[in-house]
């Protein structure tokens, strides 16, 4: 295949589509499948059959289309209409749904959820753009909405070198948490000697919390496919490896399917677009590993080693997979990639804010009224997210805080509401961006009980090979657990506060060097409640037991 | 191969090009604390006791796997290194089961050593005393996992060394373990060659010589030069 | 001593499932071993379709793996052990994951898993001692939207409360008691069921 028979491909199927009086697109992806998602899609598929409207009618099983607490969702194009969008759909209504359309029946008003609300205003779609609107197991889908362009037009009208200047000018930073600028990342590997050259996706997304990766990989896999493409080209890679966590079986699934299907057509494999250049991509299935997030960790345990770090420098740049020259970014970050190219490095720094190019894409969960995945320029206000966007926090409580970074990152309290969410800012306040997990907590969530949980999973999640993070966090945890117990006294906390500064500075990788910021920025900012639980045996938010004394105390009795 | 200059605790020091900086501080008499670390083995960076300062890097890096560079500033005591090792050191007293009073390895354990020569008097943290067995199925030789501080030369010296990977570690985490075969009994296994390598470089008395008593086990390394020396340049010099 | 006439072939054929079991299972994993050409590096597929087709790593399985890959047995061990996926015990006949992610944990997970342990006396990462029902938690099933979630049977179960979790627990045993074979549970999808 090349240039002019991908146009032919794509005009082929946007007639297609248009002989179609109204497309009903269904949310297929996980949260919304576990809402009962494929009772609908069956419905649906039943109701057009049935009613004969086979010709004009078409059912299409898509990507994530964000609010997923609101799922079962449905849009529904119809040919010169608005886009109609409807929320929490049983079977039943979708039969409805189905006969409103074919104008034999009023709305089911009820179901309706308005195109103009802040949800959806308030977003900005670059990665996730086609997400919802095509079928991820169809290449036509993608080609149509103007995919596999970027590629052909990297291939042809682009050298190497240029394309890593237009990811510089870009300003695009690496969405996986430590925000590296991405074109630098490429253009030292494409400098590096190597008779191989490697490119890996990092899909092993760990952070509890965030499945931005995951909706991607579902959503759209032909994005990240040319991404992973256009990189190997930038840096002179023919191998590539997508590394998905072994939680996203459908995941892996559908990457599977689109590399097949692209390597048929000629858009990866050899002489790709009928070009010079050969890049092949195999997936690799996680096995439960936080750690392998890690890069030295994830390219052990893509050679089939235990997942454990090794100390950087070297670093993959120069010596990764094989000891070859790798390149590994993130499942968001190389999702960013083929509308840089497509649109051009100036459009894309327009968006977002001077040292924080572009969008984000946050998983939005705990409690706020909508929860799902959303995507939004950087620099956008936490309070924006939360009570636009999210719409607020249920049943008339006051928000707490919102943790970012997961178990690596911070909670940024109420008085940071106006924080622009951007890296530098983050960071400032102690937190990270992280890969995009952010839970809004009420008054009802203990912070020192936060912190636990966190060191809980650190603990669980460290490899064991350097001594400050393996034993480390056994000990935070340990202190913790005596101030949620009521057993600890002030000098806990100071042991405490001494530990998660040493651990912090000696730890080997980005796990133990990360793990104890959940319990310092919780300290920092909600230090009177550490206080209460030690001082006053009080949980403000009556999580905490509390039933123990501190050994002092019991002395005295 | 090219000299580079570098400055270590306020002094001018030169030093080959490619050397660790472990290596030039332990040709300059300068003590530093190491227990994962071992001459002849490959490194692991693990124990993080050997962690050092560099002017100009906001990170503290391990000089067993840090490379000297060309005006690099380093400094191996400032107050905070001292205090950080005291700690690591007190969080693998208080990991396992480590009774110096009743360990064969008493007077001669490099745990030991290290925790006597920095002044660590007491552990701050809690005994995590986990419940650990001992493995005493081999005719000649003892594994004691109360002991063991999984600093992995014997996964190294029977891999790199002796080339039967009989060793390895399973779990992970505060959970990881050193295992011989499939996890199981020392006597059982069909690769262990017996050499005893492993037995000589464990730092603690997690590895000893069956019979051995309170504080009579002592470990001999020098074989691992002995047999390099050997193996790479053909020469086997005795009493080096 | 025979001449051979046909020209030798580049690459040896290995005798396919040569278990003494002869267990057609092992094929599987044969099939494995040829995509990856018997590479070392693909030991971690390797013992993800070992586990698939047999439900557990026995060690059995760990020296039929190291010695088709000519790997040592401590390091097929090691990896074993050290990926939260694989299991080296034989798993109930139901199983229940508990999703512990961050937000699920918001919403008070911890008191469903506290739930079903003390309905079924048995701790999370564990096995009801019939063998029945093996309980334990996710970091993260990345269906955060609907937390809390409960996976039974491979089927997603959203927003759940320690009351309902036990109920479905309890259905899902005796559907299966009536019927003699598991079920799949009959509210939400199946999670890996796409096709």
């Amino acid at each position: 295949m090349n240039r002019a028979d991908l146009e032919t491909m794509a005009q082929r199927e946007v007639q297609r589509q248009q002989t179609f009086r109204c497309r009903i697109l269904c949310c297929a992806s996980t949260p919304c499948l576990s809402s009962g998602g494929s009772a609908v899609h069956d419905a649906i598929k039943d109701a057009i059959k049935e009613g004969g409207f086979d010709a004009d009618f078409q059912a299409v099983a898509t990507g994530c289309m964000g609010p997923c607490s609101r799922g079962p969702m449905i849009t529904v194009q119809t040919s010169g209409g608005e886009d109609v969008i409807y929320e929490h759909v049983t079977p039943e209504a979708s039969r409805q749904i189905v006969a409103h359309h074919a104008a034999a029946s009023p709305a089911p008003v009820e179901y309706i959820l308005p195109g103009d609300i802040p949800f959806f205003a308030k977003q900005k779609k670059v990665v996730l753009a086609n997400s919802g609107f095509i079928d991820p197991e169809r290449l036509e889908d993608y080609v149509a909405r103007g995919g596999y362009t970027a590629l052909g037009y990297a291939l042809r009208e682009m050298t190497p070198e240029t394309v890593c200047r237009e990811i510089i000018d870009s300003g695009l930073r690496g969405r996986g948490g430590a925000g590296y600028p991405t074109g630098l990342k490429w253009d030292m590997v494409r400098k590096a000697r190597g008779d191989r050259k490697y490119v890996v996706a990092n899909g092993d997304e760990g952070d509890p919390g965030a499945y931005m990766d995951r909706t991607l990989m579902e959503s759209d896999p032909h994005r990240l496919l040319e991404g992973m493409a256009i990189a190997g080209y930038a840096v002179g890679a023919d191998q590539g490896f997508l590394y998905v966590r072994g939680e996203y079986p459908i995941a892996a699934k559908r990457l599977e399917r689109a590399i097949r299907a692209a390597e048929r057509r000629g858009l990866l494999g050899s002489r790709v677009l009928d070009s010079n250049f050969n890049f092949r991509v195999d997936v690799r299935i996680g096995a439960g590993a936080f750690v392998c997030g890690e890069e030295t960790a994830l390219m052990a345990s893509i050679m089939g080693m235990r997942g454990q770090p090794v100390p950087r420098p070297p670093y993959p740049a120069q010596s990764g997979l094989w000891e070859k020259p790798t390149l590994i970014n993130n499942v968001e970050t190389l999702g960013s990639i083929a509308p840089i190219i497509q649109h051009g490095a100036a459009w894309f720094a327009e968006i977002g804010t001077a040292k924080s190019k572009g969008t984000k894409i946050f998983a939005l969960a705990g409690k706020v009224d909508t929860t799902g995945l959303i995507e939004v320029p950087m620099g956008i206000t936490l309070r924006e997210i939360v009570y636009d966007i999210g719409g607020g926090i249920p049943d008339g409580l006051d928000f707490k805080a919102a943790q970012t970074g997961g178990p690596s990152g911070g909670c940024i309290p109420a008085a940071h509401l106006d924080t622009p969410m951007d890296y530098e800012s983050l960071r400032a306040l102690g937190s990270i961006m992280g890969s995009g997990g952010l839970i809004i907590m009420d008054e009802r969530s203990c912070m020192v009980d936060v912190a636990k949980f966190f060191m809980e999973f650190c603990m669980d999640e460290s490899c064991g090979k350097c001594v400050p993070c393996r034993v480390g966090t056994v000990q935070m945890h340990h202190l913790l657990e005596r101030i949620t117990t009521g057993s600890a006294t002030a000098q806990d906390l100071e042991t405490l506060q001494d530990l998660c500064v040493m651990v912090k500075e000696t730890s080997l990788c980005g796990l133990g060097q990360s793990a104890p910021n959940p319990v310092l920025s919780t300290i920092h900012y909600f230090l009177e409640e550490y206080m209460a639980h030690i001082r006053d045996h009080q949980c403000l938010a009556g999580v905490c037991t509390l039933d123990q004394a501190p050994i002092t105390e019991l002395a005295l009795v | 191969m090219s000299v580079v200059t570098l400055t270590i605790n306020d002094e001018l020091v030169s030093a080959q090009e490619g050397e660790t900086l472990l290596a030039v501080l332990h040709e300059r008499g300068i003590d530093m604390p190491t227990l994962c670390h071992l001459e002849g083995l490959s490194e692991r960076g693990g124990c993080r006791l050997c962690m050092v300062e560099l002017e100009g890097s906001s990170r503290l890096q391990a000089a067993c796997v840090t490379q000297v560079q060309e005006d690099m500033i380093v400094h191996t005591h400032s107050e905070r290194l001292v205090k950080y090792r005291k700690m690591i050191l007190e969080l693998l007293f208080a990991e396992r089961n480590h009774i110096c009073a009743v360990c064969v390895m008493n007077g001669n354990c490099e745990l030991q050593w290290e925790a006597a020569k920095i002044g660590m008097d007491h552990v701050r943290y809690e005994y995590l005393n986990p419940d650990l067995a001992m493995d005493a199925s081999h005719e000649r030789y003892v594994l004691d996992h109360n002991r063991c501080i999984l600093c992995t030369r014997c996964v190294r010296v029977c891999d790199e060394i002796e080339g039967a990977h009989v060793w390895d570690v399973m779990g992970r985490g505060a959970n990881s373990r050193v295992i011989i075969d499939l996890n199981q009994a020392w006597g059982t296994s069909q690769s262990c060659t017996s050499c005893g390598k492993c037995v000589q470089v464990c730092p603690t008395g997690a590895l000893f010589d069956k019979g051995a008593t309170v504080a009579e086990m002592e470990k001999q390394h020098n074989f691992l030069r002995w047999i390099l020396d050997g193996r790479e340049k053909n020469v086997w010099s005795y009493g080096k | 001593m025979s001449v051979k006439t046909s020209p030798p072939s580049r690459t040896r054929p290995r005798p396919a499932a040569e278990h003494p079991s002869g267990d057609p299972r092992f094929s599987l994993i044969d099939r494995t071993l040829k995509r990856f050409s018997f590479q070392q590096d693909a030991l971690i597929e390797v013992l993800h379709t070992a586990q698939e087709a047999f439900g557990f790593l026995s060690d059995d399985l760990l020296i039929y793996v190291a010695h088709q890959l000519k790997l040592p047995l401590s390091w097929v061990y090691g990896v074993a052990t050290f990926y939260h996926f694989f299991t080296l015990t034989p798993q109930g006949e139901h199983n229940c994951i508990v999703c512990m992610g961050t937000a699920c944990y918001v919403k008070r997970a911890a008191e469903i898993v506290a739930a079903l342990q003390q309905a079924y006396s048995v701790t999370a990462g564990e096995t009801t001692r019939d063998g029945r029902l093996s309980l334990s938690t996710a970091r993260c099933l990345g269906s955060c939207g609907l937390a809390p979630v409960l996976v039974l049977d491979g089927a997603v179960l959203p927003r759940e409360t320690p009351e309902s979790a036990l109920e479905r627990v309890r259905q899902q045993l005796m559907n299966a008691t009536h019927n003699g074979a598991p079920q799949p549970a009959t509210n939400g999808h199946a999670f890996e069921g796409e096709e």
